[in-house]
């Protein structure tokens, strides 16, 4: 088993987790309703959690510990696709990208709960029941304001075409894509999305908005090498702030 | 005095989730196995509940503390998703001491989520089943909130995951 392939597999997965679950703390105290406020700050919570599951393999094949990892790292050594990095902007594109985010995510864990490698395959196992929730929340809410008012779903559609090409950046394959489907790691980014167009298809159907022809739709790919907009590094800074005032205190 | 996992278990019995302080982790599910080695040395393996629950290192090492309180020194807690966490794994007890704490336990369910297994609780207060889901992420990341249009009020259920 190559094991660069394998780390740069978990890093992807890592770093979504935790540049999103940033952005979704950034409602904490800022929700339209006070059940948005307290369901964007819960799926922080549980993303933050995802991404130490993570980083703490990472960790088990010889990576740095995981603070390490995620205070003090610049923007283009993380691997997170740009769709996570963007500012949270409104309500319509958070739930946007929330709903475009967890309907893939919850497809890599479901396959990847069958890897080959048994490390990923436990922690995905676990991580799926959860994600489930974020799934729920976010279909649930694009189907009822999806097909309410005329301001709501011109926001929503609007976010939607905007938030695309990052959502197809998240399939950007891996140096090592052929390599992780060969060996039974990872199903691959193409199956992902294949998957993810049929589930994100079906909802949208159940409203008054439309996917626009996703083959007419550069992807923003780079996330995944490092390549990211100028969004990313502020985000670190903010992030890393109290860390790195003293980085050996003990918490 | 040769240690016994049963012994063991008794002893964790005393460990309570921080957030639910009638709920052993014994009946919440969490300790997954006790090993005891030939030189007495005791090894309690544990899962987290929800990967991102703040009290899990808080359980770990109120663990250690009520084995040191024992008397045993030789001892290694692990936390792993060796055997992950469902909350199917709540025993009788544990779901009869949430429903006495005014949180309506998990349904036993086929581990395959959907609206319908979150929309219909059972109100712990009056056992109306006559309630709504208001929403799925409540004060923890383990509670929903629901609210009971019998009795009319509002309460927390043990997720089901």
């Amino acid at each position: 088993m190559n094991e660069q392939a394998i780390k740069d597999l978990l890093y992807k997965l890592a770093d979504d987790q935790l540049i999103l679950g940033h952005r979704n703390s950034e409602w904490t105290g800022f929700g339209p309703i006070l059940e948005e406020d307290i369901a964007f700050s819960s799926m922080a919570q549980d993303k933050i959690g995802h991404s130490l599951a993570f980083y703490t393999l990472l960790q088990e094949l010889g990576e740095a510990d995981p603070d390490t990892v995620a205070f003090t790292r610049n923007a283009n050594q993380f691997h997170n696709s740009q769709l996570v990095e963007l500012p949270n902007g409104e309500y319509d594109f958070s739930l946007i990208r929330h709903f475009l985010f967890d309907n893939a995510e919850i497809i890599r864990f479901e396959m990847l709960s069958q890897s080959s490698y048994e490390p990923i395959a436990k922690v995905a196992t676990k991580l799926k029941g959860e994600v489930k929730y974020h799934v729920l929340h976010a279909n649930t809410w694009i189907k009822n304001l999806g097909s309410s008012t005329e301001e709501a779903i011109l926001r929503l559609q609007s976010s939607l075409n905007e938030a695309l090409p990052y959502a197809l950046g998240m399939f950007e394959p891996s140096k090592y894509e052929q390599e992780l489907i060969d060996s039974g790691v990872y199903a691959g980014e193409e199956a992902v999305k294949a998957e993810w167009l049929k589930r994100i298809q079906a909802v949208i159907e159940k409203t008054e908005l439309k996917l626009p022809d996703l083959e007419s739709i550069a992807p923003r790919y780079g996330g995944r090498y490092g390549n990211h907009t100028e969004h990313l590094q502020p985000l670190l800074d903010e992030m890393a702030e109290v860390f790195k005032i003293d980085p050996t205190a003990e918490w | 005095m040769n240690l016994t996992k049963e012994h063991i278990l008794t002893l964790l019995e005393e460990v309570k989730d921080p957030e639910i302080p009638v709920l052993s982790l014994v009946d919440l599910g969490v300790i997954t196995g006790v090993d005891i080695s030939e030189e007495n040395h005791v090894t309690v393996n544990m899962t987290p509940t929800f990967a991102g629950c703040p009290a899990m290192d808080y359980m770990k090492k109120d663990v250690e503390r009520t084995l040191e309180k024992y008397g045993i020194s030789k001892y290694t807690v692990n936390m792993s998703f060796d055997k992950p966490w469902d909350s199917n794994k709540l025993s009788e007890r544990g779901r009869q001491h949430l429903k006495e704490f005014g949180l309506a336990p998990p349904p036993k369910y086929d581990l395959i989520l959907d609206l319908d297994i979150l929309e219909h609780v059972r109100c712990p207060y009056c056992d109306s089943e006559d309630t709504t889901l208001r929403t799925p992420f409540g004060p923890t990341l383990c509670r929903s909130m629901h609210y009971c249009n019998n009795c009319r009020q509002m309460f927390e259920q043990f997720k089901p995951l």
